[in-house]
């Protein structure tokens, strides 16, 4: 028996979960992605992904050093960023682009704000639209082919890095094109080509398993779903922000994305292309930035999933994820101030 | 032993009755389960276990009114032993407004590693309903439930098997889900029916009772017995020998300690009652009083004592609250002394269960701070009360 017994207030048992925990959960249903990359992409994507973690875990262990609060770059939070940061790259940037991102991110999307917690805006979202401010050139044009490649970019197969495009840069292209009355009548049937050729069957599958153009991370569908998957087995999502992501996607793009008119749009072709299916499963469900209440979950999903169609279909960017789930971030207190759930026994005031 | 030795000071209050046969060898300040000293009396035990002469048993059970119940209930001085330790007699009195149209017995053991309730169940099914039946009697009500988790099947045999035909009382197994036990949750397992925010059962014509308070209405009732003893589990890793005790009220809880064989390991916690509820102790020189239903040690490497970190907004809290309440945002507003705010989204509806902190990543003192506001909130109104007293007088 003790001399002095420890006094605090009830529960005196917790269940085994941690912040740690949490994150590196994230982390592991990013692995299957971040393989899927360097197959594709080459271990230029392992290098990039590896500066992006660095840089992130130094900067946050240097500013929490400078604001002397404890060093906390072991819960996994940093890692997470950085990795997620890296993801949102086109494989084909040079190497100080995820760096810089990664400071930004961590320095002006998180520690200014308190660290983890406190930041309004995901992190790595932060560092992408900075990067993509300041250097549109290096974030849009540089992607590879996803056909293996070296260190240096240069593809194994020989092809032209600048050249290539996403999937989601190609039918901003061709719809352009369309919708221009100066194009000839060589270029309209060019384009029309163009959309039906990304509308077959062949581009769906490439895209499902990853086999297009796009940013390290974001162009497996197949290898992202099983991350996610394991995401929602161990309850470190929920299911409502991507769920209700994807489903306005795809029913918006089916109503208005059609070459045709209304309901001639190829739901799936906008579901599985860009970063839609990375930004739902992994970046709209960060917990720190999305309600906390079903209903609320159900409300930003929805408008990730307008504003991402709206970019993609009426707005300068061919893709529209990043900005999306930024702009829903900014409005995750307000939705959360309005979708209090109803208390149990709560009286309906009007009786 | 038997004979009142404390008088009710008011009507939500009840006597207390020599637990053993002796004399009063003091009366002073002791240590008490709910923290801090409170008086006590002290008896010396005479070596026999003799009842006083006003302890009889009664025959005619059957004839008694539902007045004549609530004062032998009142007078044998028992409470709500589930662990809150209401007066019993008060639940049994609604006002004529509140119609109770169902009685509730509470089988569902309110907290993990508590065995006290399932025990008894195990052991007095017959003498449990008895009392249950007098209850409902005293309530005037026709319906009554009796509500068990389903993890207790022997529980629910045993209580099943003990039900008179043609009584019309129905045991049903609920599922295992903390806090089935909590009254408002029970009573919406069983009924379907939510007690409003701020209300009581009867606001929903539903009487909850513990089936130790039952047992107690039975002894009172049948032998003439005031409420002297009560079941208590003693439970936890560092224990010799984890038992459940018929334990005489005002039982030191060291003696219990020794009957249970000792502490084997470093006890680093002593909780008084359940993991989730209980209240930690600063020394074993308390006394069981009439809600206690447990005691619980815990190791060293049982207890956390790690610092929280930030929160994470992850909103597990938010799925398991049983109220339904935001607990990640009642705390943010108690943690900058917004009370009012709090209080606005639902701190008093808070039953303080700890669900929410026990699911927390980050280990958030949630209930700490809930009761710390609670607190807040009630001095204030209490502040509020005095001055617009004051005011009234003054004018």
């Amino acid at each position: 028996m003790r001399e002095r017994l420890i006094i605090s207030a009830s529960p005196h048992v917790r269940d085994d979960v941690s912040v740690e925990k949490v994150m590196y959960g994230v982390v592991i249903a990013l692995v299957p992605a971040l393989v899927g990359s360097i197959y594709f992409y080459g271990m230029r994507a392992a290098f990039l992904t590896l500066l992006a973690v660095v840089a992130c875990l130094l900067t946050e262990a240097v500013i929490q050093r400078m604001r002397g609060v404890p060093v906390t770059i072991r819960d996994g939070s940093a890692l997470v960023t950085g990795i997620l940061i890296a993801f949102n790259l086109p494989p084909g940037v040079p190497w100080w682009i995820p760096v810089v991102g990664s400071i930004f991110g961590i320095a002006i999307g998180k520690q200014v704000f308190g660290g983890l917690g406190y930041n309004p805006l995901n992190p790595a979202l932060v560092g992408r639209a900075f990067l993509l401010a300041s250097w549109p050139v290096h974030m849009t044009t540089t992607w590879l082919p996803p056909n293996g490649g070296t260190l240096s970019g240069t593809a194994l197969r020989g092809i032209d890095a600048i050249s290539q495009a996403t999937p989601l840069a190609v039918l901003r292209k061709a719809s352009d094109l369309i919708a221009d009355p100066s194009s000839t009548t060589h270029q309209l049937v060019q384009a029309r080509e163009v959309l039906t050729d990304l509308g077959s069957a062949d581009t769906i599958v490439n895209l499902f398993i990853g086999n297009v153009g796009g940013c390290i991370g974001e162009t497996s569908v197949l290898l992202l779903l099983v991350g996610a998957a394991y995401l929602l087995y161990k309850h470190l999502i929920d299911w409502r922000v991507p769920g209700a992501y994807i489903v306005t996607v795809a029913v918006l793009a089916w109503v208005f994305g059609g070459p045709s008119g209304l309901l001639s749009g190829n739901a799936l072709f906008h579901v599985l292309s860009g970063g839609l299916i990375l930004g739902a499963f992994f970046m709209a469900t960060d917990m720190v930035t999305s309600p906390v209440s079903p209903k609320g979950m159900i409300i930003f999903g929805v408008g990730c999933g307008v504003l991402t169609t709206v970019i993609r279909l009426i707005g300068g960017y061919p893709e529209g994820v990043s900005y999306s789930i930024l702009l829903m971030n900014v409005a995750t207190p307000l939705i959360d101030r309005h979708t209090r759930p109803k208390k149990f026994g709560e009286v309906k005031k009007s009786g | 032993m038997g004979q009142p030795i404390g008088e009710a000071a008011g009507f939500v209050s009840v006597p207390v009755h020599a637990p053993i046969a002796g004399k009063v060898a003091a009366v002073g300040r002791f240590p008490h389960p709910l923290g801090g000293e409170q008086e006590a009396i002290v008896i010396e035990g005479d070596g026999t276990d003799d009842w006083h002469e006003s302890v009889t048993a009664r025959e005619n059970v059957d004839s008694l009114t539902p007045e004549e119940i609530k004062n032998i209930v009142r007078d044998a001085g028992i409470v709500g032993l589930g662990g809150a330790a209401f007066p019993t007699h008060v639940k049994l009195s609604p006002p004529e407004s509140k119609p109770i149209d169902t009685a509730i017995l509470n089988g569902c053991e309110c907290e993990p590693w508590l065995t006290a309730d399932h025990r008894l169940m195990l052991e007095k099914p017959y003498e449990i309903l008895s009392g249950f039946t007098l209850i409902m009697k005293g309530l005037g009500c026709e319906r009554g439930i009796v509500g068990v988790e389903a993890n207790k099947p022997d529980a629910v045999e045993a209580m099943r098997s003990a039900v008179p035909s043609g009584s019309g009382l129905k045991v049903v197994a609920l599922q295992v889900k903390y806090p089935q036990g909590a009254e408002k949750q029970l009573i919406s397992a069983t009924l379907g029916r939510q007690v409003p925010s701020g209300g009581l059962p009867m606001d929903v014509g539903v009487v909850v009772q513990n089936v130790g308070t039952a047992l107690a209405v039975y002894e009172a009732c049948h032998l003439g017995r005031p409420l002297t003893r009560r079941v208590v589990t003693l439970t936890g890793n560092p224990l010799a020998r984890p038992s459940n005790f018929m334990a005489r009220i005002g039982t030191l809880v060291s003696s219990l300690v020794d009957q249970a064989g000792g502490l084997e390991g470093d006890a680093a916690k002593v909780v008084s009652g359940g993991p989730m509820m209980g209240m930690t102790q600063f020394t074993l020189d308390v006394p069981v009083i009439k809600g206690m239903s447990g005691i619980l040690f815990l190791g060293p490497s049982e207890i956390d004592v790690k610092d929280p970190d930030p929160c994470i907004r992850c909103g597990h809290c938010v799925h398991s609250c049983p109220m339904k309440l935001l607990p990640t945002t009642i705390e943010k507003f108690v943690m900058v002394e917004q009370i009012e705010k709090a209080v606005d989204i639902g701190l008093n509806d808070c039953i303080e269960c700890g669900s929410c902190a026990y699911v927390c990543p980050s280990r958030r003192r949630l209930v700490h701070q809930f009761k710390y506001g609670k607190y807040i909130a009630w001095e204030r109104k209490k502040a509020a009360q005095e001055k617009s007293e004051r005011e009234k007088r003054e004018n």
